[in-house]
């Protein structure tokens, strides 16, 4: 089925390219794709970002579809928004989190995104676009994808709060992330944070050790256990960060932590090796353990009396501020195609979400469909992105429907106003 | 054509000039100059020329800690691989009888460092774990009942992978200057009745001086200007004093960052002096 789609998808390019080349001389139409295949078959669009987003077999499949050439480079998180700010001719597609966007903009190294240039973009999700989702209103704490969408002109280096015409990103990937843990060493269902700090996992718990983020997940454990009470955990004061670190540097000594971990495989050996029970985790690293026949769970941690909650993290794509002419003009092509549901599709079975998940659907089984958005008992086995086993038949997803977790996403990724400060205090914890 | 006496001289130091001006004094300089700038905490930075950073670091005590830890690890290594790297010298140049299976011997040393640094270190991980092999054989040996911890994520673990990245740095140098040692003066000392230990004590070592001290060189900058090693084996459970200003720069704190980084330099630097203020290796060598 992706296949066919992906064929008729590149004829009905080229049938377009050359209604276009027609339409060149009638001088009739106007807005369609104006790029002719000849001219493009030289572009080279660098798309820059961390590996969990910005992604080989896409680049590849989405080189094939426009035909021009895709080179997807990845680097993490620290080392890609330091390259965007001190080398932004070397990107053509900045792979941006809401934060990284804000701070793109400020530096003005990205250009305002035409929202009308987008196609798909009265499809999206209003997560995004307004800020909310079948009624409720998404969470504020930390920097939402929709507060960091829009600008209020090409060139603006603010935020703009509210609806405008240009964008500082495309979101393209999102996902809400919690506690990973091992049902059998476990003995109940963990729902709530305050288990990732609980002593009865004493010496067999990990956290995650990326300052900016480590930070928030720590702060979810200090408020489900009733130790620390925060005004807003996405942008901290500094005696809040204070009392976080003290508690983290406290079951520190008391040898709560087995290790800290930074990346994906680092959370996947932790868990899969024996070492810890129960670490925050990121919801395809569970999988990831799964499919090594070692049972491991991700924690449905829906929000509750002011508590809880997943922390939620979105990409997307913002376009620098270097691009221009036929380039820039390659460059919203790529954006719309990802948009089109190959994209979409895909890293919905890596347990990620498509912002337009009506074009991620076309591309994806009903199956898929059932078990990745709608929560549903998985009719059919699961496949990874690659075709391989995943879930067996029956299987329910972790955390539910695609509503109930992003509805309880209780705080986004995010840079603080006192990050250096937060920082500083994070080491003191690394090094205790 | 006949060059000046000062010309000649000029010649000879280019290559070594042409090596460290740009890529030594030049990115020290822009480090430095970022080190007295300000940031407006989103990256960028603008001149307002102020020692504050250095002042932040140097009266942190965080900093303290951090070159506690690592000043630590620094001489744990430096420790163990010269004690390790001088017997593997030792035997390869007063025991392996042929010159040629000592040559042979010395590449066999080698081959571990045909992998790369990453490889070798996380090779350590399925060993050393929980589930690891080392608890594995130790359990099923009936020796202990519960798995040794220490052995993964530790201070242990760093030192290990430490020692077992660092120790041909020792061993080239000791091997190096141990060759060079005359066989007849130590036969001369044994027909004058001296003793293995008085040999060692009197003559071995104290020949070998300059490669033991080339050897602290690599190992201790090495160590001092690492944080990989340290996160990894140590499971993120402790710190380094680079890994730290790598976590400013994740945060876009260049200034303190910059100024951390010409601290270290210096401290290196003066680490680098004492060692060659205890041993002369220039006289050394020349001797």
């Amino acid at each position: 089925m992706t296949k066919s789609k992906t064929i008729s998808r590149r004829n009905l390019l080229k049938a377009g390219a050359a209604a276009a080349g027609a339409a060149a001389g009638s001088g009739v139409i106007t807005g369609f794709p104006t790029i002719w295949a000849q001219e493009i078959k030289d572009i080279e669009l660098r798309h820059v970002g961390v590996s969990y987003s910005v992604v080989k077999a896409i680049g590849d499949q989405a080189a094939k579809d426009l035909g021009f050439k895709v080179t997807m480079q990845n680097l993490d998180t620290s080392a890609s928004i330091n390259r965007f700010i001190t080398q932004p001719n070397s990107v053509d597609i900045a792979d941006l989190e809401g934060w990284q966007a804000k701070l793109a903009a400020k530096r003005g190294i990205i250009q305002g995104i035409e929202a009308k240039r987008i196609k798909q973009f009265d499809n999206f999700l209003p997560i995004f676009t307004k800020g909310e989702l079948e009624g409720s209103q998404i969470a504020n704490q930390g920097i939402s994808p929709f507060a960091a969408l829009y600008l209020e002109k090409k060139d603006s280096t603010e935020l703009h709060a509210g609806v405008a015409e240009w964008l500082t990103n495309v979101p393209q990937v999102y996902n809400a992330d919690s506690i990973g843990y091992r049902p059998d060493l476990v003995d109940h269902p963990v729902t709530e944070w305050k288990d990732l700090i609980d002593p009865k996992y004493k010496g067999k718990a990990a956290i995650l050790d990326v300052p900016a983020i480590g930070i928030m997940d720590a702060a979810l454990c200090m408020e489900s256990a009733g130790l620390v009470q925060y005004g807003d955990k996405g942008n901290m004061t500094k005696e809040e960060i204070d009392k976080t670190i003290d508690k983290l540097i406290e079951l520190k000594r008391d040898g709560h932590f087995r290790a800290t971990w930074t990346t994906f495989d680092q959370s996947v050996q932790l868990m899969a090796a024996g070492e810890v029970v129960i670490q925050s985790m990121w919801s395809p690293a569970v999988a990831a353990v799964r499919t090594k026949d070692i049972p491991c769970v991700y924690a449905p941690v829906n929000k509750k009396d002011g508590k809880e909650g997943y922390r939620g993290w979105c990409n997307g794509m913002g376009l620098m501020n270097h691009l221009e002419g036929k380039k820039l003009d390659a460059a919203y092509e790529y954006i719309n195609w990802y948009l089109e549901g190959w994209q979409g599709a895909f890293v919905s079975r890596y347990g990620y979400y498509s912002p337009v998940p009506s074009t991620a659907k076309k591309f994806m089984t009903d199956t898929e469909w059932a078990y990745w958005y709608e929560g549903k008992p998985a009719p059919e086995a699961i496949t990874d992105p690659y075709g391989l086993p995943m879930e067996k038949a029956g299987t329910v997803r972790d955390g539910g429907s695609f509503v109930e977790r992003v509805t309880n996403i209780s705080c986004w990724n995010t840079l603080m106003d006192e990050a250096a400060y937060m920082n500083k205090r994070w080491n003191d914890f690394k090094v205790a | 054509m006949k060059l000046s006496r000062n010309m000649t001289g000029w010649l000879n130091v280019t290559p070594l000039l042409a090596v460290l001006v740009p890529f030594f004094i030049v990115p020290i300089l822009v480090v430095s100059v970022a080190s007295v700038m300000q940031t407006d905490g989103y990256g960028g930075m603008f001149m307002d020329f102020t020692l504050g950073k250095y002042l932040d670091v140097a009266t942190s005590a965080l900093t303290y800690n951090l070159y506690f830890a690592t000043i630590k690890f620094a001489l744990l290594t430096l420790v163990f691989s010269a004690f390790i790297g001088f017997w593997v010298a030792y035997f390869l140049v007063f025991h392996v009888r042929s010159k040629l299976i000592a040559m042979g011997l010395f590449l066999v040393c080698t081959v571990p460092f045909w992998t790369s640094n990453i490889i070798r270190m996380i090779s350590w991980i399925p060993l050393l774990g929980k589930e690891g092999l080392v608890n594995q054989a130790l359990l099923g040996a009936g020796l202990i009942h519960q798995p040794l911890e220490f052995l993964l994520y530790s201070s242990f673990a760093v030192v290990v992978a430490y020692v077992h990245q660092l120790t041909i740095f020792m061993i080239v140098p000791i091997f190096n200057s141990m060759a060079r040692i005359d066989k007849r003066v130590i036969e001369a000392a044994l027909d004058a009745g001296a003793g293995r230990w008085d040999i060692m004590r009197m003559i071995v070592i104290p020949m070998s001086k300059s490669g033991i001290a080339l050897g602290a060189i690599f190992v201790v900058s090495i160590v001092m200007g690492d944080f990989f090693v340290v996160k990894v084996m140590s499971g993120g459970g402790t710190a380094s004093v680079v890994g730290a200003f790598y976590e400013d720069i994740s945060v876009l704190q260049y200034p303190t960052a910059a100024a951390s980084a010409v601290i270290l330099t210096i401290i290196v630097m003066l680490m680098v002096a004492v060692i060659l203020r205890v041993v002369d290796i220039r006289r050394e060598i020349t001797l």
